[in-house]
């Protein structure tokens, strides 16, 4: 049976396994040391091509409380990365901390580059607690466009007016573009957060617990858009969900209980014993090991 | 009313008043939507405190108070962002802390204080050629404000999403209250001490009624701002009542109105 923990390791295709490989055909050769030659800007060309995510040994400490401890993972560009863990895990932690809202300690880099040198508009966030000011005058269109520009919109160019519809109509929301904010469920809210998160076609798409709040239909729904948009724009996705069904679709799985529990695909890092390390036992409300769960 | 403009003083107080409504009327839905009305009323004691050391050193009061206003607005702002206190606790400690200085510092200064009164309520005739030039000044630096209005309005409507789209949001919290602060002390001869924090409030909180979206606010609370500056220096000339209390009442009219309009149309 394989360990939780040893799922952490480079997975193929990482910096790790290519280094490993160079350095095997340099011995072979009777040379010593790294791969030759791919430091500096070819280095950073491969782990932009390769990697959405490195995270090396990366605590947040929030207040007394440590939220996270040593998270190392690398996630491959293109993964869809469900985050599952027990209340208080860290999950959201972690989303904040890859936005740059947390400070952190260790190492992030965002496509190969150091998270402070990430563009800002490569990366599409739903967060989960919607902490808006409910009493401002706005436009779920307004809001949506402000994924276009990172500042709120005076007047919508025609142009901006277009796309900001075009993206409400990608999550089937078309019918709220001029209802004020405030006034929105809390499940047509979601619909119009992920309509901006995707407005502006985000490389990383962090998405946290994106369904709460949305009726059975329109979470289906909500998944279903969210597919088609990775696979049209090959995004990677992040996404902190407590839905099992979800995590059993998603291409890879992260465990997380402050410390990463596991991360590999769903059926490995789904067991029941990486499980049973994240939460401490197996009865779950949502029949975590019914047989089929796949769908 | 016309034979009004035939004066010097009025024509200046007109002027400055305008100018001031330009500045109050911008600043002011970001005023009523960040909840910072009492900090309004924290920098306008701040002012106090100001014009007493003004007077307490027998120099121009204003030019006290603009740079302690702006230093006050600052340590709320720093208290607020750097400890767990809440921003009223902050204001309310610098508030208290104002009107005790300026209780001192008015209690021993020498000579005639009667003056004062005139920086309470706001005086027509307190307008001099110079505070028109400071005031003049003050536009072309809110013109710089505007720049800030849509980063500004984003981290109003939501904090974290302007955080996470890495705008430098606390700096922006800093000029912001840095814009109050000059645009409050600047609005005291008009306004008065006492009423200034009404006058960065109420256009605001009217346009809030009126509208959908925040630049119609925007837009709405300039146009209200300028309308009752106009209308309340006429009816101060007119009825010799003091400027300030005026311009306020005229905006509490304009208030009352959009009010009753919004309760009998049924809500927003």
């Amino acid at each position: 049976m394989l360990a939780c923990a040893s799922m952490g390791a480079p997975a193929k295709g990482s910096w790790g396994a290519y280094q490993g490989w160079w350095a095997e055909g340099n011995k072979k050769q009777g040379h010593e040391g790294r791969a030759p030659g791919l430091d500096g800007v070819v280095r950073t060309l491969y782990r932009y091509y390769v990697f959405a995510l490195e995270v090396r040994h990366l605590s947040v400490r929030l207040g007394e409380f440590q939220a996270l401890e040593g998270v190392s993972l690398e996630v491959p560009q293109g993964a869809f990365v469900a985050i599952v863990g027990p209340n208080g895990a860290g999950k959201s932690t972690l989303l904040k901390a890859f936005l740059g809202l947390l400070p952190f300690r260790g190492e992030v880099r965002v496509f190969g580059l150091p998270l402070a040198q990430a563009d800002p508009l490569w990366f599409g966030y739903v967060p989960q607690i919607k902490t808006f000011d409910r009493s401002f005058p706005a436009l779920a269109l307004e809001l949506v466009a402000t994924g276009l520009r990172r500042r709120w919109p005076f007047r919508l160019s025609p142009l901006e007016r277009r796309e900001a519809l075009r993206a409400l109509e990608q999550v089937g929301a078309e019918g709220l573009a001029f209802r004020p904010l405030g006034r929105l469920s809390g499940g047509q809210l979601q619909r119009v957060y992920l309509a901006r998160a995707l407005i502006r076609r985000p490389r990383l798409l962090l998405l946290d617990e994106p369904a709460t709040g949305v009726d059975r239909v329109g979470e289906v729904d909500l998944y279903r858009h969210l597919e088609a948009y990775q696979k049209a724009s090959g995004a990677t996705v992040l996404m902190v969900t407590h839905d099992w069904e979800a995590a059993h679709h998603a291409s890879h799985v992260l465990v997380l209980n402050r410390r990463v529990v596991g991360f590999g695909p769903p059926e490995r890092a789904l067991s029941e014993e990486c499980l049973r390390q994240a939460f401490g036992h197996l009865g779950h409300p949502h029949g975590l090991f019914v047989e089929g769960g796949r769908g | 009313m016309v034979e009004a403009l035939a004066y010097p003083f009025f024509q200046r107080a007109l002027l400055a008043g305008l100018l001031l409504a330009l500045v109050s009327g911008l600043l002011s839905p970001f005023v009523v939507q960040r909840r910072l009305s009492f900090l309004g009323d924290g920098l306008a004691h701040a002012a106090f405190a100001g014009v007493g050391l003004g007077l307490f050193l027998r120099g121009e009061p204003l030019g006290f108070a603009l740079p302690f206003t702006f230093l006050v607005a600052l340590a709320i702002t720093f208290v607020k962002e750097r400890t767990e206190l809440s921003e009223d606790t902050a204001i309310g400690v610098f508030f208290a802390l104002s009107v005790a200085l300026g209780a001192v510092f008015l209690a021993k200064s020498r000579g005639y204080v009667g003056d004062a009164m005139g920086y309470l309520f706001g005086s027509l005739l307190a307008v001099g050629p110079g505070d028109l030039v400071a005031v003049a000044l003050m536009v072309l630096f809110a013109g710089a404000f505007l720049p800030l209005w849509g980063p500004l309005a984003y981290a109003t409507l939501d904090r974290e999403l302007a955080l996470a789209d890495r705008l430098p949001v606390v700096l922006h919290d800093y000029l912001l209250a840095g814009f109050l602060a000059v645009g409050l002390v600047l609005a005291v001869k008009v306004v008065g001490l006492v009423l200034v924090a009404a006058f960065l409030v109420i256009p605001g909180a009217t346009a809030r009624l009126l509208s959908r979206t925040f630049a119609q606010m925007t837009w709405l609370s300039l146009l209200l701002a300028l309308l009752s500056t106009l209308g309340g220096l006429f009816l101060s000339f007119l009825l010799d009542w003091p400027s300030g209390a005026s311009v306020v009442l005229f905006q509490a009219l304009l208030f009352g109105l959009a009010l009753a309009k919004t309760g009998f149309s049924g809500g927003k």
